[in-house]
């Protein structure tokens, strides 16, 4: 078994020579970009090596790695395969300049969505769809919601290869014990509780204002419970019309009423993700709404809370709004794509094919935590420790009549920064509906 | 033959009286030193050629195309230039940062000096306390930012303690516009000051003691001193650390990064946190190579406008007539 190893730095500084290379012929106005030459090699007697791009954690870099070694570590295969590692920081950076250089890789992990949108208009990112559409099997062996949501105009480019991360509510039970209120199903519920607290003096929701990504959760979810899952699927066409939904004005309303009620307290906007979880844990707070990964967060730092007052639930639903309760919003998982250049792209669909679902690769992500978007893994998540949490999550996913990517992942780059900013404007009351629209019409256009 | 004046002029050092040396050495005399010829400039050309100037030309051109940092580069014109002049958030961050630079200035200025002068007398528990004083110097930027982050969190950290001293209740400090503002100032400040005050340090050492002795001869009080004769004297020491203060403000970042991340709503967003979104975060590398452009012109002007309006540029020295 090959240990994975960091993307050597010498070929990072490769990479960055060839860009320089591409910016000097680029000068003079040469064309020499080559895109459809890569040739395919029948799976069968194919020889090479195979790199497989992935971000560096501790828990699943060896679950991919004994993936790998299953399928390739065999008798017939003369493919070898590389685990190749990079810490989140600089992943996207890396992959940026080394993506249509020799050094490319054949096979890499992404986000789908805005992270490899430019990459498949520039066709780096090998379409799956006709492996997917000819072969239901395939298709079938991941929840529908979690592939379509790694679509890119229709078509298919990315294999979801971990867990999902859908954002849902996390209760501190023990303190809605002290206050005397029960845990909100409704919208209207969720309003009394937060009064309720705030007369108690403890801040009704968590939030950290000074990372604008956790507040875009709550738009998320208060503009899907509002106008439905269609409002932002037409504000990713691009144009800044989408932003012109009654929606997006009622949401707008209704944070700026949130943030006046008090829900998230005087300070949200100081507090930093990672001082956020902490204020639920600690009684300082008794809601807030966070990705499923902040379960693993509560067990690592407080097994007894989670144990004695952890409880979760779907966001509330809105009364009279016009989106489905069981609509999601987050990260539906992380996702393997092909490099349309790889002269053995072939031999890399095989080995997503066979892998990505197999008992063996699902049964390590769930002893590591990660629930993968794999259809039927029921009986798998049966009988486990954490077995209560994992299947709502699971259920929450594959019931979603919708799952949306984090706006910030969905739309293209240079908007998301602006509407970020619009966002936490909106939070610090610096911001109307109307200005909320008109900064993200601006970015738009 | 010498005679011993000249023996005396030759053993001063050159700058003193570099004319007159010369006129009493003999031709043969000149020929034997080894003068620098063009040759020894040679490595330092090179390295800056290779290091600045290169780059800097690629960055004007790359001003001038869109490219996301993969594949072809596209030669767009003056778009991005006529997009960056419309562009609201380019202004808004422009202001922040001359805002950011002139207050910058002005707290830093008059805290370095004082301490400076203060800490350049021989006393040793000045010695003591300014070797002290000098330790944020060997902090990282990184590392100062999120110490004072942790040290402002509302709940965990002292900001509630704190806050309500500025008039912000609930240690909202980094989360309210003005708040986030000042922190950036103040951390600017606190890690800054102490190399300056090495500067004004070393500076007000060279300062002739004759000059105080003269003044207390004739009944000056200190504050005449420091005024008459120290700040004066302190002159050039002043522009040279304006220049590096306010090239250091404008090009300010790890702080901002990671201190506030440009906000709250944009309230800290610099021009070169603007410039990283654009290339690291959007990917537009063309775009931000023509707001990095903006930053090199606005810089070297404003660095330009102080050596001028200074004087410093006519190099005049301040023990002039000693």
């Amino acid at each position: 078994m090959t240990a994975s190893s960091p993307i050597r730095r010498r070929t990072f500084l490769a990479a960055i020579g060839a860009s320089a290379t591409a910016l000097a012929t680029g000068a003079c106005g040469s064309d020499d970009s080559d895109n459809s030459g890569a040739e395919t090699v029948d799976p069968a007697d194919a020889s090479g090596e195979i790199d497989v791009w992935a971000l560096t954690e501790d828990a699943l870099n060896p679950v991919s790695q004994d993936s790998l070694d299953r399928f390739f570590h065999t008798e017939e295969s003369n493919v070898t395969a590389n685990l190749i590692t990079e810490s989140n920081d600089s992943y996207r950076d890396v992959l940026q300049t080394i993506i249509d250089t020799d050094q490319r890789p054949d096979i890499f992990f992404n986000w789908g969505g805005g992270s490899i949108r430019s990459y498949v208009q520039a066709g780096l990112v090998e379409d799956l769809t006709p492996y997917l559409e000819n072969d239901p099997e395939f298709r079938d062996t991941f929840l529908p919601s979690v592939l379509e949501a790694g679509q890119i105009d229709g078509a298919y480019y990315g294999i979801p290869m971990r867990t999902m991360q859908p954002k849902l509510m996390f209760y501190n039970t023990a303190v809605f014990d002290d206050v005397g209120v029960s845990v909100p199903t409704t919208w209207q519920e969720f309003l009394d509780a937060a009064d309720a607290f705030n007369d108690a003096g403890i801040t009704p929701v968590a939030v950290a204002g000074a990372d604008s990504w956790t507040l875009l959760m709550w738009v998320e979810y208060l503009t899907d419970r509002l106008g439905g899952a269609q409002v932002f699927r037409d504000i990713t066409e691009g144009t800044g019309e989408g932003w012109r939904h009654p929606a997006i004005t009622e949401m707008v309303n209704t944070i700026r009423d949130l943030v006046d009620r008090g829900v998230f307290g005087n300070a949200f906007a100081s507090v930093q993700y990672d001082d956020s979880g902490p204020l639920l844990e600690d009684g300082m707070a008794a809601m807030m709404l966070s990705g499923s990964w902040e379960y693993t967060n509560f067990l690592n730092s407080n097994p007894d809370f989670v144990q004695n007052s952890l409880e979760w639930g779907p966001f509330p639903a809105i009364e009279g709004g016009e989106g489905d309760p069981d609509n999601v919003a987050g990260n539906p998982t992380n996702y393997f794509s092909v490099h349309a250049n790889s002269p053995l792209k072939e031999v890399a669909i095989e080995y997503l094919k066979q892998e990505m679902g197999s008992d063996e690769y699902v049964q390590d992500l769930l002893d590591i935590g990660d629930i993968p978007a794999v259809a039927d893994i029921e009986p798998l998540i049966e009988g486990h420790e954490h077995e209560e949490y994992f299947s709502f999550v699971y259920n929450m996913a594959a019931n979603a009549p919708n799952f949306q990517l984090s706006w910030d992942q969905a739309i293209d780059r240079p908007q998301a920064e602006p509407m970020l900013e619009a966002i936490e404007n909106v939070f610090l009351g610096n911001l109307d509906a109307e200005g909320f629209i008109q900064a993200n019409e601006d970015a738009a256009s | 033959m010498k005679t011993p004046q000249a023996e005396r002029e030759r053993s001063l050092p050159d700058s003193r009286l570099p004319h007159r040396k010369r006129a009493l050495r003999t031709k043969s005399d000149s020929d034997t030193l080894p003068r620098p010829g063009a040759a020894y400039l040679l490595p330092a050309v090179i390295f800056f050629g290779v290091f600045a100037v290169v780059p800097l030309a690629l960055v004007v051109v790359l001003s001038f195309s869109s490219w996301p940092g993969f594949g072809e580069i596209q030669w767009t014109g003056l778009d991005n230039w006529e997009r960056l002049l419309g562009d609201s958030r380019v202004w808004e961050s422009t202001r922040i940062t001359l805002m950011l630079t002139a207050l910058g200035w002005l707290t830093q200025t008059p805290m370095a000096l004082l301490i400076g002068v203060w800490a350049a007398g021989p006393q040793r528990n000045r010695a003591v306390l300014s070797s002290i004083f000098f330790l944020p110097l060997l902090l990282s930027s990184a590392a100062i930012a999120v110490l004072f982050h942790r040290f402002l969190d509302p709940n965990y950290g002292m900001a509630r303690e704190l806050g309500p001293l500025f008039g912000l209740p609930d240690g909202n400090i980094i989360g309210s516009s003005q708040g986030a503002f000042i922190t950036i100032v103040f951390v600017s400040g606190w890690q800054w000051i102490p190399f300056h005050t090495l500067l004004y340090q070393a500076g007000a050492r060279n300062i002739p003691t004759v000059l105080y002795d003269a003044a207390t001869i004739d009944g000056a009080s200190r504050s005449a001193m420091f005024w008459r004769i120290t700040v004066p004297q302190l002159r050039h020491t002043i522009v040279t650390s304006s220049v590096i203060m306010v090239v250091g403000s404008l090009i300010t970042f790890e702080t901002v990064l990671l201190l506030t991340g440009g906000g709250p709503g944009g309230a800290t967003r610099i021009l070169p946190y603007l410039m990283y979104t654009a290339g690291f975060e959007s990917f537009e590398m063309g775009y931000a190579a023509a707001i990095a452009t903006v930053l090199v012109v606005v810089a070297t002007t404003m660095s330009l406008i102080i050596v001028k309006f200074s004087g410093f540029a006519k190099m005049r020295s301040t023990l002039e007539g000693m």
